[in-house]
């Protein structure tokens, strides 16, 4: 594994790694260490609020692994991040137990408000959270798997592929608003009471929660960085830029779809279940298909096809979003948030990232020269690949 | 509806004339002899006077029971004379109809006690069964069908005898027919031809009287029972069916007109315009401010409202659309997936700015006349605004149609859409066209909010609830073909309202993109695709 770290690692990706990892440490030491109203004290709405950051990012990283270097648009992973953040949300409402209003051990308020007369099949486990941990990763990559088999396999591409994404997301919200589907209804599910025996609402999980949000942004960081860096990767921009031309040269295009799409998803996921303990709710708007594409411009504000800038671009587009709709300006955030679609894609179609880079690598393409082509001959051995 | 109603009162209002011109001389005396008993404030005169008037045939009778009845009825009893108290607070003499100015200062209710109101309520059952207006006489047959009330047979059997309007007469025999199979007396032969003439009735309420009969009827009766009754339910299944398929028609023309304008620039273009539903609600919009300036300037022509509102949509959603193409779209050509986000982009701009401008709430689009109202056709009703909208849509299409098919501008559209750099090289604008076919897309899709603004909601969030909709119907039908656009709207339309009542209204949602995600699989490029030898399309 060394070399894959080595590898993967180039000067701006230790430069991320180390900013999210020193945020993580620092923010939740600073809240419970030091004094409240100390001028250094990060208060702990703002720790959750920048917790939902790192998981939206995690969410943008998602997103651009498969648009970025793959070329798959999809505007449905809102879905694959709530699906996680209903799996998430299934556990901590098994968790409050006899506390609710109605008192019932077993069955949810929800469901003793809508005269379940037992626990659905598809709730059983979920008191576990080994096993919601699991469901965390499985049910938005099962469902990945079974519709990526089907589109890619029958060559469902570009904006078909789009659309058909946005139909099933869109399918899903309806769904999750019926309240005989058994995911509460259109109130999804709140009122969480604690966390593995935390309560959720304390500030000490709160900063955990932070800190294992930036843990997981790292982790998927590395993920993708591992992925793009392989030859997968390159199997991946190849086909991004031309299908065709790489299934004529003898690749299986469908299965490394497949398999990116899948990964995407359950990355996904996992960000939708470390978001759902730290804002406290999880409701069916979530699939809501605007919100996928506003995940989808996150990624093109900071930066299609560079993993920092899709992280980037989700914290940048969110704290614009915080900042605006919270203040006098709540009314032109809408106004904003459009011509940022249209001005990105008009003027900036690299975004930050990608245009800082234009400008910088000529500067030191010469400098590096030497260190890109030993890091060629280090990862030029070929490898397993794990689509195949 | 409004037609109908029209005969309705004129034949009231004729049949009223004729019992004023010959009735009421003949019985006058006696008709006024009877009112004037009310004012002797004795409960058994007070009986004798129901009942004369009540078979008095005036037309007086029936405003005098039914004022008695609430509690309306006054009676002088120094002057003999008596009163009606309308629902508007006037007053009129009882005898003649006149009006009178106020009450007379000794004037009082007339009193009633149970044996009275008793003869009141049937007084006023068989007057409405004998009333002069047909509408109500068929109204009244209606209610003794539901109540099938043995009391009520000497009434009808009355009235069936004199009855000439051949719905009432229809209604009559109905209510007879219902009457005699509750009768426990009645002979066989008649409960057979009463339950011949319930099964040709063969609505729902015929089902309901038969099924409440209970099982234990001799066998020959049971047995034609069971008969009317199943054939009842074929025919009330059959019904259901040509509803359905008439909620799918109109639901797919709302698909269709929606979805139309996206099949152009979708299908000519190859663009994604995700700000299509807006330009439907600039439509709806363009429709209410057409019509708030007619009613507050010239409000007679409320009724022509919306023939100055396509023209006007058209235009107004037209601009929009080609000042977005000029402005962004053709920067983008050949990104199809940035057009997407960057029309997503300006959908939330066009939506915030008219939500600015008119406010959040849903803005008020009244229907004209002739939109409103619906009439019966067999067991189902059919609403004049969806009739419209589907004759409106089959035009649209038409037009639009002809259009590409024998206009230069269609054959230019054609000719960029088979092959776009041949069709450069032929010395065709191709950017010209660009922008005119979005125009001509955008300027559809306002046309569309004009008409949908008459069933929906307008508000700014209207373009939204289109937008995946009309993906489907394109997406379905097939692109650059606007026959398969067609297929594709009423085909989901219609597959929509057949699976609402099985499964439900969001399940049933849920089933169609279920099955167009799986159906896209298996052809990706739609029901009607084009044929090419191109790798990628």
């Amino acid at each position: 594994m060394p070399h894959v770290l080595t590898r993967s690692l180039d000067r701006a990706s230790t430069l991320f790694i180390l900013i999210v990892a020193g945020l993580g440490i620092l923010i939740p030491l600073s809240n419970l260490l030091l004094p409240e109203g100390s001028f250094f004290q990060v208060p702990t709405y703002l720790v959750a609020l920048w917790g939902k950051y790192a998981c939206y990012a995690i969410l943008a990283l998602s997103i651009d692994l498969i648009w970025g270097y793959c070329g798959i648009l999809s505007l449905g992973h809102g879905a694959f991040f709530a699906l996680g953040g209903y799996a998430m949300g299934m556990y901590l409402m098994r968790q409050i137990g006899s506390r609710g209003v109605y008192g019932n051990p077993i069955l949810p308020d929800f469901m003793v408000f809508l005269n379940y007369p037992s626990l659905p099949w598809y709730w059983h486990g979920f008191d576990m959270f080994w096993f919601a941990a699991l469901m965390v990763v499985l049910v938005p990559g099962l469902l990945a798997f079974a519709f990526g088999w089907f589109a890619f396999r029958s060559r469902v591409t570009g904006v078909y592929l789009s659309i058909i994404t946005q139909a099933m997301t869109y399918a899903l919200l309806l769904g999750f608003f019926r309240n005989d589907f058994g995911f509460g209804g259109n109130n999804g599910l709140t009122d969480f009471k604690d966390i593995l025996g935390f309560n959720v609402q304390a500030e000490g999980t709160r900063c955990a929660l932070f800190f294992l949000s930036c843990a997981a942004l790292i982790a998927a960081f590395l993920i993708c960085r591992a992925v793009v860096t392989s030859k997968l990767g390159k199997v991946l921009v190849a086909i991004r830029d031309a299908e065709s031309r790489t299934r004529f040269l003898g690749y299986r295009v469908e299965s490394y779809k497949l398999f990116v799409f899948t990964l995407s998803a359950c990355m996904a996921g996992v960000a939708g279940a470390l978001y759902v303990p730290q804002v406290g709710i999880i409701n069916p708007s979530e699939f809501a298909p605007g919100n996928s594409i506003e995940a989808v411009i996150w990624v093109a504000v900071g930066g299609r096809g560079t993993l920092t800038g899709a992280a980037l671009g989700a914290v940048v587009v969110n704290y614009a979003k915080t900042f605006f709709t919270s203040g006098a300006l709540a009314p032109y955030w809408l106004f904003m948030l459009g011509a940022l679609f249209i001005l990105v894609t008009l003027l900036l179609p690299k975004g930050i990232v990608g245009t800082f880079n234009a400008w910088w690598e000529p500067w030191k393409a010469g400098r590096d020269a030497d260190a890109a082509s030993a890091a060629r001959e280090d990862g030029a051995e070929p490898k397993p690949n794990p689509a195949e | 509806m409004s037609a109908t109603a029209f005969d309705r009162l004129r034949a009231a209002a004729f049949s009223l004339l004729l019992l004023m011109a010959f009735a009421a001389p003949a019985f006058a005396g006696a008709f006024e002899d009877a009112v004037t008993k009310f004012a002797n404030d004795d409960f058994s005169d007070t009986a004798e006077a129901i009942d004369a008037v009540a078979a008095s045939g005036n037309p007086l009778a029936f405003p005098i029971i039914s004022a008695l009845n609430d509690e309306r009825l006054f009676a002088d009893p120094e002057s003999k004379k008596v009163f009606i108290k309308q629902a508007d607070d006037k007053i009129i003499d009882a005898a003649t109809g006149a009006a009178v100015d106020k009450l007379p200062d000794g004037a009082a209710e007339v009193r009633l006690n149970n044996r009275l109101r008793r003869a009141v309520d049937t007084a006023l059952g068989s007057l409405t069964l004998m009333s002069p207006d047909p509408a109500k006489r068929i109204s009244a047959a209606q209610s003794v069908f539901k109540s099938h009330d043995e009391a009520a047979l000497q009434a009808v059997d009355e009235a069936l005898a004199k009855e000439t309007d051949k719905t009432a007469k229809a209604a009559f025999t109905e209510a007879r027919a219902a009457i005699l199979l509750f009768k426990p007396d009645a002979s066989e032969a008649d409960k057979l031809d009463a339950i011949a003439v319930v099964k040709s009735k063969g609505d729902q309420e015929a089902l309901a009287l038969l099924t409440s009969l209970g099982s234990d009827q001799p066998p020959l009766i049971a047995k034609a029972i069971a008969g009317a009754i199943s054939s009842i339910q074929g025919n009330l299944a059959l019904w259901s069916m040509v509803q359905n398929a008439w909620y799918g028609l109109s639901l797919g023309s709302v698909l269709l007109l929606a979805a139309i304008g996206l099949a152009i620039t979708f299908g000519v273009m190859g663009v994604i315009n995700m700000a299509h539903g807006e330009m439907v609600m600039i439509g709806a919009y363009t429709t209410f401010v057409v019509q708030e300036v007619i009613r507050t300037r010239y409000p007679g022509l409320f009724d022509y409202s919306l023939f100055v509102a396509v023209p006007l949509a058209f235009i107004v959603a037209g601009a929009i659309g080609v000042a977005i193409e000029r402005g962004i779209i053709r920067f983008l050509y050949g990104r199809p997936l940035e057009t997407l986000l960057a029309t997503w982009g300006l959908s939330l701009v066009i939506q915030q700015a008219v939500r600015t401008a008119f406010g959040p709430t849903n803005r008020e689009v009244g229907n004209p006349s002739w939109m409103s109202g619906a009439f019966e056709l067999g067991q189902i009703t059919i609403t004049y605004n969806r009739l419209w909208i589907l004759v409106f849509t089959l035009a649209v299409f038409a037009i639009l149609l002809a259009m590409l098919r024998y206009t230069a501008l269609g054959l230019e559209m054609r000719a960029v859409t088979q092959n776009r750099r041949m069709a450069a090289s032929m010395g065709i604008a191709t950017s010209r066209v660009d922008a005119l076919t979005f125009g001509l897309g955008s300027g559809i899709a306002g046309i569309a909010g004009v008409a949908l603004s008459q069933i929906d909601n307008v508000s700014p969030n209207l373009g939204q609830s289109y937008i995946i909709d009309s993906f489907m119907v394109v997406v379905f039908g097939g692109v650059g073909n606007l026959w398969g656009t067609l297929v594709g709207a009423f085909t989901l339309g219609i597959a929509n309202k057949f699976l609402e009542p099985v499964a439900g209204a969001v399940l049933g949602k849920i089933a169609i993109l279920v099955l167009i995600i799986l159906f896209i699989q298996k052809r990706p490029r739609g029901l009607f695709a084009l044929k090419g030898r191109a790798v990628e399309a």
